[in-house]
């Protein structure tokens, strides 16, 4: 290593070496971007809290599925879709209305989700099921989720890029999409999927409880970077791909400066997305303060 | 061209519009007026097909429906430039994201010029001025040049000078491109300059003509079903129940006349 590198990246060669950091990277990076692109959309919807509690279910369906010996991603995604169904069928229109509808599939996720992981602690040999699920086992993720979790991720990106438009239409006003034919209630139904995809991958890889900061974080960071949909939608993924391999690049080389503990991957992560939506408030804040003085 | 022949909408357990009649020739420049709650947006929602009537007719002519609903909120923060909310009036319900078209950019910045909103055409939409986002929907519902254009409620929350833009803005659309507009309104003194036809609604039922011939005590009070007058005062027109009239029936005292125009 050349001397004049920090001292503190001491694994950097290894770190491209390390077969569970390559799985991480190719999963953490998917659920990165499709949670960024979903989350943009999102939050002109205003669901960001539909997000959660989809994501809070689904950590239901990954505990369930330690407990029946089933893949993760399998019991991640099928509960989350699940909800996602359901709350469309409830059907609840407003705003309002649907953050109740929420509430209470969050609040049912997360009674589901104590009660697979009592069971999974006491009955199975998954002593550390509760920190997984919760959250995320991106360095413990079987190789072989790899390519199911890539395909997902893409079927998700698929759906991002046809509903592109007609969501944007949507959030505008969704009486301007019916008159032009769109079927709103059924598209809602489609993003409603699509982001349970996003909220299942991110929290199998960065856990349930923190999954909602990869979906909302670069999102509204982006936005108020640009005023352009297509701009602010790859700012997201470039933020939330940087914050995911800056996190796991991070805490694969804690392990060394905390003396072989390390710490957990999802910090990181969740640390830069926080930095960077601050950075995107410093020019409307300072603008915001000089106005104040000046007025 | 609009016709609404003998048109019935209702909710459950809430009879809004009962036979309502009017026809408006092509290049008509008409104010929807009434109290709020008087249905002025359930019309115009059933004109565009979003609610089913019980009964009745409506017949659009050719050239496909713009509208401009009510009170958008536009989220400050939405990425969408006021461009970009003009250009998904053209293709908004297609599936994918847009490929650069020349065609479709030329299209979006002569409707902008139009409507004289080239100067803040590549701001956020969420940042513009009430009266500069009404431009800018407005260009949204003619970029695909529909002849006949559904307003609701467009100069509610416009300072004085927006309104008289947008009316503007609009008498000029008419005269120049024979469009025909329906504009529903509270208040109908701005509007009595450049509206042709009227549609008044009160108690679910309508009267319809040129405003001269509506805008009358006799034809009000007996669409109210007790004594209105209407007075000018300043070149004004204030629509008021004759006093002590509110007392007469309970149904008034929860909906007190309309008064058009509080000076
Ligand atoms: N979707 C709906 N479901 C039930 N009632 C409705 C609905 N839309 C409007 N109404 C009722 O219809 C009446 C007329 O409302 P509206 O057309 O919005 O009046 P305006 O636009 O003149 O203020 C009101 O009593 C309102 O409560
Ligand atoms: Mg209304």
């Amino acid at each position: 290593m050349a001397m004049f590198s920090p001292a503190i990246f001491i694994t950097t060669a290894g770190f491209f070496h390390n077969s569970a950091v390559h799985v991480a990277l190719a999963i953490g990076g998917s659920a990165a971007v499709v949670s960024a692109i979903v989350g943009v959309f999102t939050v002109l919807r205003a669901q960001s809290f539909a997000g959660h509690a989809l994501a809070d279910i689904s950590s239901a369906g990954g505990s369930a599925a330690l407990l029946f010996g089933l893949p993760p991603l399998v019991g991640f995604l099928a509960m989350a879709m699940l909800a996602a169904g359901g709350m469309e069928v409830v059907g609840a229109r407003q705003i309002r209305e649907r953050d109740l509808v929420s509430g209470v599939v969050l609040g049912a996720g997360l009674g589901l989700t104590a009660l697979f992981l009592y069971l999974d602690i006491s009955m199975t040999t998954a002593s550390n099921a509760a920190n997984m699920v919760m959250f995320g086992s991106m360095f413990t993720i079987a190789p072989e989720t790899m390519i199911p979790a890539l395909w997902v991720a893409v079927l998700a990106l698929v759906m991002c890029v046809l509903l592109y438009r007609p969501l944007l239409l949507i959030a505008i006003d969704p009486d301007l999409a019916t008159i032009r034919g769109l079927n709103v209630r059924l598209i809602g139904l489609l993003y409603l999927l699509t982001l349970s995809i996003a909220v299942a991958l991110s929290a199998m890889t960065i856990g349930a409880i923190l999954s909602t900061a990869l979906l909302i974080g670069p999102a509204a960071a982006a936005i108020r970077w640009s005023c352009r949909p297509g701009p602010a939608i790859i700012i997201a993924s470039v933020i939330a791909i940087s914050a995911t391999w800056g996190g796991i690049f991070l805490a694969y080389d804690s392990f060394y400066w905390t003396r072989n503990h390390g710490w957990p991957v999802s910090f990181f992560i969740v640390t830069i997305i926080f930095l960077a939506y601050l950075a995107s408030g410093r020019t409307t804040a300072l603008a915001r303060l000089r106005r104040a003085i000046t007025a | 061209m609009l016709t609404v022949d003998s048109l019935s909408v209702g909710f459950p357990g809430n009879q809004v519009l009962q036979d309502v009649n009017f026809h408006l020739p092509q290049g008509s420049f008409c104010g929807l007026i009434g109290t709020n709650g008087s249905g002025k947006t359930t019309l115009l929602r059933t004109i565009l097909g979003l609610v089913t009537p019980d009964k009745g007719k409506i017949e659009t002519g050719v050239g496909g429906i713009g509208y401009v609903p009510q009170k958008i909120q536009l989220d400050p923060f939405m990425p969408l430039r006021a461009r970009d909310v003009v250009a998904l009036g053209i293709d908004g319900h297609h599936l994918g994201v847009p490929l650069p078209s020349p065609s479709r950019r030329r299209a979006v910045d002569s409707m902008l010029a139009e409507v004289g909103a080239t100067e803040f055409a590549n701001r956020r939409v969420g940042d513009l001025s009430g009266g500069q986002q009404q431009r800018i929907m407005i260009a949204h519902a003619l970029v695909r040049g529909p002849r006949l254009l559904l307003l609701d409620e467009p100069l509610a929350n416009l300072d004085i000078r927006s309104v008289a833009e947008v009316i503007a803005l609009l008498h000029k659309l008419v005269v120049e491109q024979k469009i025909t507009v329906l504009l529903s309104a509270h208040d109908m003194n701005p509007l009595l300059p450049v509206m042709n036809q009227i549609v008044y609604l009160a108690h679910g039922r309508s009267v319809s003509g040129a405003v001269e011939e509506v805008v009358r005590s006799s034809v009000l009070s007996s669409l109210y079903g007790y004594h209105i007058d209407v007075i000018q005062v300043h070149g004004r027109v204030l629509v008021v129940a004759a006093v002590g009239a509110e007392a007469r029936t309970t149904e008034m005292a929860h909906e007190p006349v309309h008064v058009t125009s509080i000076p």
